[in-house]
């Protein structure tokens, strides 16, 4: 098999040692489903309660704030929904609150209520991919139901002031719900301290070295949700359905191992992205997108002038290197990036921009694979563009 | 790769070629399309193909360049009375113009499609465009515009089987698109109608229908509604066979006239493009008007195909393709 480089750990991150070996019993004989009375359905709620406890300890809560969820995207959807219907019915206010970086699975939520009278107000980022807090307090007039920003960005990686945001929104919109989705932080940010001012905190168990398809949603005490999924009232009611136990069990192991490692981890692949950082800075026609100075330490976004990233992904792909762009849509092509046009970028500059993610898999013989493969790669389709770029 | 049985096999072909192949499928129409073409489906099936084949696959989002190089020529060539080939233009502009371009500076050595045609190398260095050995299923008339620029890079596998062929094939190596339908007119059109899908875009050009005389005989609800040579849905009552003569897009006057009022001695052409080089001005070629039309006898002229006996009219933008034998040796499209 030839070398491949991941660099693609904002998509997904392999699995932790930790979480296969804690869910391996839940995947055989301990099978139970834990809403039952009996000594096998016994087995199985209390290793899911315990999960919650170890989830609620990495998260900063109490183990009855902890919502098991299928994924980052249903944990989002639950909390921008659930809180804004809960805030109309109380006439607590129907404006929504976002910024103009959210992931989608926040963003697309608050405007599919916009047919039942909410109105969602985009705030603004800065060209170095940041929330304009200027433009948030414009936005915290009138009667706020959810303000909902990201902790950190999943194409940029730019790290968003979440305690400044909190303490605007204590003082201008005392009414309303502060969630962040915090799927992007947890490998690199102690998230129960950086969240620790919002009421609602999504987390996805995959992009920390646990299982996909499992999530969670901090609720705290007093917050009131209306649920996505009704039936049999599992979750206090917030998520119906059979909790995954081993999904629950996993995302706790991982979040455990995580935290326990964050420190030495972000100096380690901290150095390994700035190595990759330094590397390509002198290649010709890379540009560093945002600010720097404030992403996480394992991303690293450029834009590669000329050069269509949808075609540079590909010769790096071919070369044993795997990158990102923007999102992806359902047939598998490149979308242009909201986040990216929210920054000011226009759309042919921001189709040639790529992300390069790097996480626990990451190693120096991965920089140095992509240090030889990704120069080359650009020389080679700037070389090939040159004449159809001349030709207009 | 489009999902269809013709690429997958194409690809298939290739790979057991022991050629480093990689899957590519281009992703033209964001909207919504009840033909399948570029739907989810369609990919996700190209995908399978490719993975069962064992090679990589990409998905090239070229929706923007479709709509700005090809649906919108065709709503508007259709506005100003004439008769567009999307495909053509989608051939020329994107498969065999940008992914070609991008193929090549990606480091591939050539671009495959599965079309049903054929690419002729000789003891010289030309390359030489034939039709289909299944000639009911040619499609080089779609692929006038290519010079040795392109065919150099370029190759046809199913163009040595029949149809029948490539289903067999795929059925024994156990492809997903066996017995997949094929997809027919025009992808973005769909099922929906043509008329209503330039209207909605351009609005409707409603005017007069005369006689050949210049007679009044009805009004019409709009120019897209006709092309050249149409003699179904001119909606006006007449007492013998009509058929469109003329579509004048400054008057929106339509033009009808009896079968023999639409014979032409000639037809001139613009971007006029021969696959290697000008036929000689007295060589007997064979006019093909169609996809899938009989072609007539003519001569090229200039920029002028002089017919043998006369033809009927070949409408404003129609692609005409030029063969010599069963080689396409240029065209372009009717003034």
């Amino acid at each position: 098999m030839p070398f491949v480089a991941y660099l693609d750990h904002a998509a997904t991150t392999p699995m932790r040692p930790e979480a296969r070996a804690a869910m391996e019993p839940f995947q055989g004989d301990n099978f139970g489903n834990p809403s039952g009375i009996h000594s096998v359905a016994r087995r199985a709620k209390t290793a899911l309660e315990e999960a919650r406890e170890e989830i609620a300890a990495g998260l900063g809560c109490r183990p009855g704030e902890v919502v098991i969820t299928g994924g980052g995207t249903e944990a989002d959807n639950l909390a921008v929904i659930g809180a804004a219907r809960v805030a109309a019915t109380q006439g607590r206010g129907r404006r929504i609150v976002v910024s103009a970086i959210e992931h989608k699975a926040v963003a697309a939520a608050a405007h599919l209520l916009e047919p039942e009278g909410f109105e969602v107000r985009v705030v603004a980022v800065g060209a170095d991919g940041v929330v304009d807090l200027d433009d948030l307090d414009d936005a915290l007039t009138g009667s706020v139901a959810v303000v909902s920003v990201m902790l950190v960005n999943n194409e940029i990686g730019t790290i968003q002031p979440l305690a400044a945001v909190a303490e605007r929104v204590r003082a201008r919109a005392p009414g309303a719900v502060l969630h962040t989705d915090a799927v992007q932080a947890v490998p690199w940010l102690d998230v129960a301290a950086a969240a620790a001012g919002a009421d609602l905190i999504s987390v996805s168990a995959h992009k920390f070295g646990g299982p996909k398809g499992v999530g969670a949603l901090v609720v705290r005490e007093g917050i009131e949700l209306e649920p996505r999924l009704v039936g049999g009232g599992q979750e206090r009611g917030l998520r119906s359905g059979t909790v995954d136990v081993a999904g629950a069990v996993g995302l706790a192991a991982a979040l455990s191992a995580t935290n326990a490692g964050r420190a030495a981890e972000v100096v380690r692949v901290g150095r390994l992205r700035d190595r990759l950082a330094a590397g390509l800075a002198v290649v010709s026609g890379v540009v560093p997108t945002g600010d720097r100075r404030r992403v996480v330490a394992g991303n690293h976004h450029v834009r590669v002038t000329g050069v269509a990233a949808e075609t540079l992904l590909v010769a790096l792909d071919r070369d044993g290197v795997c990158a990102a762009a923007g999102s992806s849509c359902a047939s598998g092509a490149l979308e242009p990036s909201h986040v990216l046009a929210a920054m000011g970028m226009s759309r042919d500059a921001a189709r040639e921009a790529v992300r390069f993610s790097l996480g626990s898999a990451s190693t120096d013989a991965d920089v140095d694979h992509a240090l030889e493969v990704v120069p080359r790669a650009i020389e080679r389709l700037w070389v090939a563009a040159a004449p159809v770029a001349a030709a207009g | 790769m489009s999902g269809g049985v013709d690429s997958s096999v194409a690809a298939a072909l290739l790979a057991d070629a022991g050629h480093d192949v990689t899957g590519v499928t281009l992703r033209l129409w964001g909207g919504v399309t009840d033909s399948g073409c570029c739907s989810v489906g369609d990919v996700e099936d190209a995908r399978r193909v490719a993975a069962q084949l064992g090679v990589p696959h990409y998905v090239f989002d070229e929706a923007e360049e479709f709509e700005a190089r090809v649906v919108t020529p065709y709503v508007r060539a259709y506005d100003d009375g004439a008769t567009p080939n999307p495909c053509v233009a989608c051939n020329q502009e994107l498969k065999f113009g940008r992914l070609l371009d991008r193929a090549r500076a990606l480091g591939f050595d050539a671009l495959a499609t599965g079309h049903h045609a054929r690419v002729r190398r000789g003891d010289d260095s030309v390359v030489r465009l034939a039709r289909a050995r299944d000639t009911a299923k040619d499609q080089s008339y779609v692929l006038v515009g290519l010079t040795q620029r392109e065919l150099g890079h370029l190759a046809f596998p199913v163009g040595e089987l029949t149809k029948a062929e490539v289903r067999a094939q795929a059925s024994a190596a156990g492809l997903r698109t066996a017995d997949k339908p094929e997809s027919m007119d025009v992808c973005f059109v769909a099922r929906r109608d043509r008329v209503e899908f330039v209207e909605s875009r351009v609005g409707a050009r409603p005017g007069v229908v005369v006689d050949v005389d210049g007679h009044e005989l009805g009004r019409h609800d709009g120019i897209a509604r006709f092309t050249v040579g149409q003699r179904r849905g001119l909606g006006v009552a007449l007492g013998e066979r009509q058929y469109v003569v003329d579509v004048d897009r400054r008057t929106h006057v339509v033009t009808v006239g009896p079968p023999e009022a639409l014979l032409r001695d000639d037809v001139v052409l613009r971007d006029l493009v021969f696959t290697h080089t000008r036929p000689a001005p007295d060589h007997r070629l064979a006019v093909q008007v169609r996809a899938h039309g009989t072609p007539v006898a003519g001569v090229l002229d200039g920029d002028r195909v002089r017919f043998v006996a006369p033809a009927p009219r070949v409408a404003p933008g129609q692609i005409v393709a030029l063969y010599d034998g069963d080689e396409l040796v240029g065209g372009g499209s009717a003034c």
